[in-house]
């Protein structure tokens, strides 16, 4: 009893600050380490933030920048509205016959470069004869109620324009175009 | 090349502002286009299909697909009687030259359109492990061709086997809705080519939309409803043996 008063009387710092020195007295190695994983943290996040582009995560986890690069890609198809802008006269005769819902570039071909251009784009004179198979070829699986033909036995090959005006196809119409 | 201490300080601030404008890149986007007000979805009717291919051959031009890979294609089903669980299938470059006289006469045919569905719960954005595909604001599932890594997951995991690997980017490809079209107000290349009006580009969030009353008053499926993949393709007249 009396050596144990005698240690403590010869300490000025209390007895449980002594424990916790004890405890911590390698302290600087865990500080060392919590210096190193902040400074690693922080390169982190900066090099996360130049990395990672702004726009990703804004709707979700991709890059919303995606989105409208891919709106910006060029169209090739004009679209029978800015077809009809200048070939109003083809309108009047396809509105009236049975092809009045099929689109200019379903026959002619995207011609998007011609609508932007029309001086130096030139659409190429089409084969009717190829041309008009492609959809009344007869098949077996084509809707029953679809006009369809077989082509070699319906005119021995000719072209279909001969007898049929394709803006207007029924026979003896009488328009040229 | 040498240079000074100076030289690179003043050249390194440039350099932040180069990089942190690529990072923020915005290109010209639709300007009278509101993502809010589109969900994007679209209606064939297979009683209209004539199997042309024209919708095939647009794509192809429209997209730029290389030969041989398809966007959007047409099948050919046969089903002689009652056998529906082995329809004959055929779809020769994609149905891009129309199709050969049939061999068999009798039993059932007819063509099937096919495209993305550009599902609502789709497989494909959920598998990607890098955020490079998604499905818009407005409902379209799209491919970020500059996060693809081309790892091929998503086109395994796509039910519809509508996602391939561009042998030129060597990067995921597939139908975007021609999305550069729509929000342009134009519609899809397919939509604008079809000669029958078989297949319809329609935006479910406009009440105006001639989808809503083809829908109420149809009998309309989607493929492969059991996959939960909450597809927006919607097929009128589709028969049971089509997968």
């Amino acid at each position: 009893m009396a050596a144990i008063s005698a240690r403590h009387s010869t300490r000025s710092t209390p007895f449980v600050w002594n424990i916790g020195m004890k405890i911590f007295q390698d302290a600087g190695h865990l500080f060392r380490v919590a210096a190193v994983f902040l400074v690693g943290l922080i390169a982190f996040l900066t090099l996360r933030s130049f990395l990672v582009p702004r726009s990703f995560g804004r709707y979700g986890h991709y890059r919303a920048n995606a989105i409208t690069e891919i709106a910006a890609l060029p169209v090739r198809y004009a679209g029978h509205q800015v077809c009809e802008g200048c070939h109003a006269d083809v309108l009047d005769v396809k509105s009236k016959g049975v092809h009045k819902g099929v689109a200019c570039e379903s026959c002619h071909g995207a011609l998007a470069a011609h609508a932007d251009d029309p001086g130096s784009v030139t659409p190429v004179k089409l084969d009717t004869a190829v041309l008009c198979v492609r959809c009344h070829q007869e098949s077996l699986a084509k809707p029953k109620n679809f006009p369809q033909v077989n082509a070699v036995e319906h005119s021995g090959g000719a072209a279909c324009n001969t007898c049929h005006q394709p803006h207007s196809p029924a026979m003896n119409v009488g328009v040229t175009q | 090349m040498t240079m000074t201490r100076r030289q690179l300080l003043i050249l390194l601030p440039a350099a932040a502002v180069a990089w942190d404008s690529i990072l923020a890149s915005t290109p010209e986007a639709s300007p009278n286009y509101n993502m809010a007000e589109h969900w994007w979805a679209m209606l064939i009717d297979i009683t209209k299909c004539i199997g042309c291919g024209s919708c095939v051959r647009a794509c192809q031009l429209e997209n730029h697909v290389p030969d041989g890979y398809y966007r959007t294609w047409v099948e050919r089903y046969h089903i002689q009687d009652w056998e529906m669980e082995y329809p004959k299938v055929d779809s020769p470059e994609g149905g891009k030259n129309g199709f050969p006289a049939a061999k068999e006469a009798g039993g059932k045919n007819f063509f099937v359109p096919k495209l993305c569905n550009h599902c609502a719960d789709s497989p494909c954005t959920q598998v990607c492990p890098v955020g490079a595909t998604f499905i818009s604001p407005d409902g379209v599932v799209l491919i970020d061709q500059k996060y693809c890594l081309g790892c091929r997951y998503c086109v395994q995991a796509c039910p519809y086997g509508c996602r391939f690997i561009n042998p030129q980017t060597k990067t995921a490809n597939k139908c975007t809705l021609c999305y550069h079209r729509i929000t342009k107000g134009l519609t899809t290349a397919c939509c604008e080519v079809c000669p029958t009006g078989a297949r319809q580009l329609a935006n479910l969030k406009n009440p105006n939309d001639p989808i809503h009353e083809f829908l109420r008053t149809h009998s309309v499926q989607v493929l492969k409803p059991q996959m939960a993949t909450h597809s927006k393709c919607f097929y009128y007249g589709l028969d049971g043996s089509v997968r």
